[in-house]
């Protein structure tokens, strides 16, 4: 049993859930916590992990390539967040979309950095004050240190009285405005927050996987975040950190079935859609969740 | 100390407020009357900055407070209620009372540091909202769900957050409507107090019982304007505002518009 969590094998998974959790928590976030249906969740992700890989092959020490994934990550945010502040429910998931795919765009045609197709290879290894990550236990205990630290993180958002305005925001936004309440400030400020959680995300996947292309930061890969939401209950923090285990783990069993890549592929895809509709009937509020998701409302009737 | 200047509000052909003006002093209770589809729900949300008047102006102690946004507004000391409840139903009746107070520690990083003082002001206003809540009779309902309270209970509790906020105007939209005899009373009983405080106040209500026995001025609105203002007394027999509640007045111009 122990040898098999040292196992490499194991050891990538437990970091992988690292990452997810930290993915899952931060979009929860902003879904659960400012009412936004972000389907860009994953351009964040791939910012982080661009900006991080980039410094680090320019030969940055770690800690200044973990700062900018964050800045540049956050940065993201704001970019959608202002905009996008006047449009709600259906417009802003399609406008957060979008700008997933400009992302992914900039990704894969700004060659003369990125590298286009081609991807980052060789992004080394994370060392700071001297110390170098050389195995993957090292590694997994690094990302699951930060991942722990960025669920208490939102977690400490969540239940301080900043927290307690978002949750009136989610409740009533006029109720909130009424009582003095600056709603497009603290929508702005818990995108750009989970955004930045989502830019650690992808320094460390960056470093994990030492390589990166524009492939992996792609719609898919949000939906499957948000599908971690859902699945452990929108608003709820615990329920993230379920729903992303859970999730990373589901499709394993299928790597020992000897399937083609191409089948294994589709079929993880089709175990999620299915999962996806088994909540939708059993269970319409995730493992956790006390809320289903709504898009906040604020143009009804005064 | 409110001024409403000359206000226009059109919704396409609806002239729901239209040159309507009148004045709030301060230390008074105003009552804002007049039939359904008056306009006087649309000149709260004018006031308080929820809809952006097509002309005119709101003045607060002579500041031009038009067309700021609400939580601006709101941070002037404009306290308000709603024509139908608005609370945070999943949240407690505490809670509900501690969002409606002054905090900076809601500020994002101030709220994230581990400091003393924000324990100590978050205990202050556990305290100033339960005094409000034993004014308002509520003190025993402070960690039931605000949804959970029966629908007289949720408009006392609006009331008293509303007031929370220790607001220089409060505006009351239909306070006393829907609810029983006994909290009704209960509810003029409150206004009073509140007259008795000195509170100014500007409300909307159709019981005219409950209007003759709180307000000091009373405007009659009708059409989008104001047709009438003076005291209560004088108002109950005024020929316009008789004939608006009887209806006439209103048809005859519905007719003209179109
Ligand atoms: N947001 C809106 N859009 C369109 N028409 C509206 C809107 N708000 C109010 N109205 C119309 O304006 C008129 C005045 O409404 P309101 O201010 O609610 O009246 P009162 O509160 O005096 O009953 C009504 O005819 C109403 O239908
Ligand atoms: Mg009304």
């Amino acid at each position: 049993m122990l040898e098999f969590f040292a196992s490499n094998y194991a050891l990538n998974l437990l970091i992988l859930i690292c990452i997810y959790v930290i993915l899952s928590v931060s979009l929860n976030l902003i879904i659960g916590y400012s009412g936004m249906l972000n389907l860009g969740h994953a351009a964040f992700f791939g910012i982080g992990a661009y900006a991080s890989a980039l410094l680090a092959l320019a030969g940055y020490p770690y800690w200044i390539c973990f700062i900018a994934a964050v800045f540049f990550a956050g940065l993201g945010g704001a970019m959608i967040a202002y905009p996008s502040l006047k449009l709600r429910g259906d417009y802003l998931a399609i406008a957060t979309l979008g700008f997933g795919e400009i992302a992914r765009a900039v990704m894969k045609n700004w060659v003369s950095l990125t590298r286009g197709p081609l991807g980052l290879p060789g992004i080394p290894k994370i060392s700071f004050f001297g110390l170098t990550l050389t195995t993957k236990f090292q590694f997994f205990i690094f990302a699951l240190i930060i991942a722990i630290l960025v669920v208490l993180f939102v977690s400490k958002i969540v239940k301080s009285p900043f927290g307690r305005v978002l949750r009136a925001i989610r409740e009533d936004e006029i109720a909130a405005q009424a009582i003095g309440k600056n709603i497009k400030k603290y929508k702005v400020i818990v995108v750009i927050t989970g955004a930045a959680c989502a830019g650690i995300a992808g320094s460390l996947f960056a470093h994990h996987i030492t390589f990166i292309d524009p492939t992996t930061f792609t719609l898919m890969e949000t939906i499957l975040i948000v599908c971690m939401v859902v699945l452990g209950g929108v608003a709820s923090i615990r329920g993230s950190v379920i729903g992303a285990t859970i999730l990373v783990l589901l499709p394993e069993p299928l790597r020992f079935l000897g399937l083609p890549t191409s089948m294994a592929a589709a079929l993880r895809v089709m175990i999620y859609a299915a999962l996806l509709i088994l909540l939708m009937i059993y269970k319409p509020n995730g493992i956790f969740g006390e809320w289903r998701f709504r898009h906040a409302k604020s143009k009804e009737a005064l | 100390m409110l001024k409403v200047k000359k206000l226009y509000k059109h919704f396409g052909g609806v002239k729901a407020v239209d040159g309507c003006s009148f004045e709030v002093e301060k230390g008074a209770i105003v009552a804002l009357i007049g039939p359904n589809g008056a306009g006087k729900t649309t000149v709260f949300n004018l006031i308080t900055g929820f809809i952006e008047p097509d002309k005119g102006k709101v003045l607060l102690y002579n500041k031009d407070i038009t067309g700021m946004a609400p939580y601006r507004i709101s941070k002037e000391g404009v306290s308000r209620t709603f024509q139908i409840i608005r609370l945070f139903p999943k949240m407690t009746v505490l809670e509900n009372m501690m969002l409606s107070m002054q905090n900076v520690y809601e500020n994002f990083w101030l709220s994230m540091l581990p400091l003393k003082q924000k324990k100590l002001h978050e205990a202050k206003m556990v305290n100033d909202a339960l005094e409000l809540l034993k004014f308002v009779d509520l003190e025993g309902k402070k960690n039931a769900l605000a949804g959970n309270l029966s629908y007289g209970q949720q408009k006392l509790l609006e009331m008293a957050k509303a007031l929370a906020s220790e607001p220089e105007l409060l505006l009351l939209d239909e306070p006393a409507s829907g609810v029983n005899p006994t909290m009704l009373k209960k509810i003029t009983n409150l206004l009073k107090e509140l007259k008795k405080k000195g509170k100014t106040i500007l409300f909307v209500e159709h019981n005219m019982d409950f209007v003759m026995k709180i307000a000091d001025k009373v405007v009659v609105m009708d059409g989008g304007e104001e047709i009438a203002e003076g005291p209560p007394k004088k108002i109950q027999k005024n020929k316009r505002v008789l004939d608006a509640y009887l209806g006439k007045v209103i048809k005859i111009k519905r007719r003209k518009k179109k």
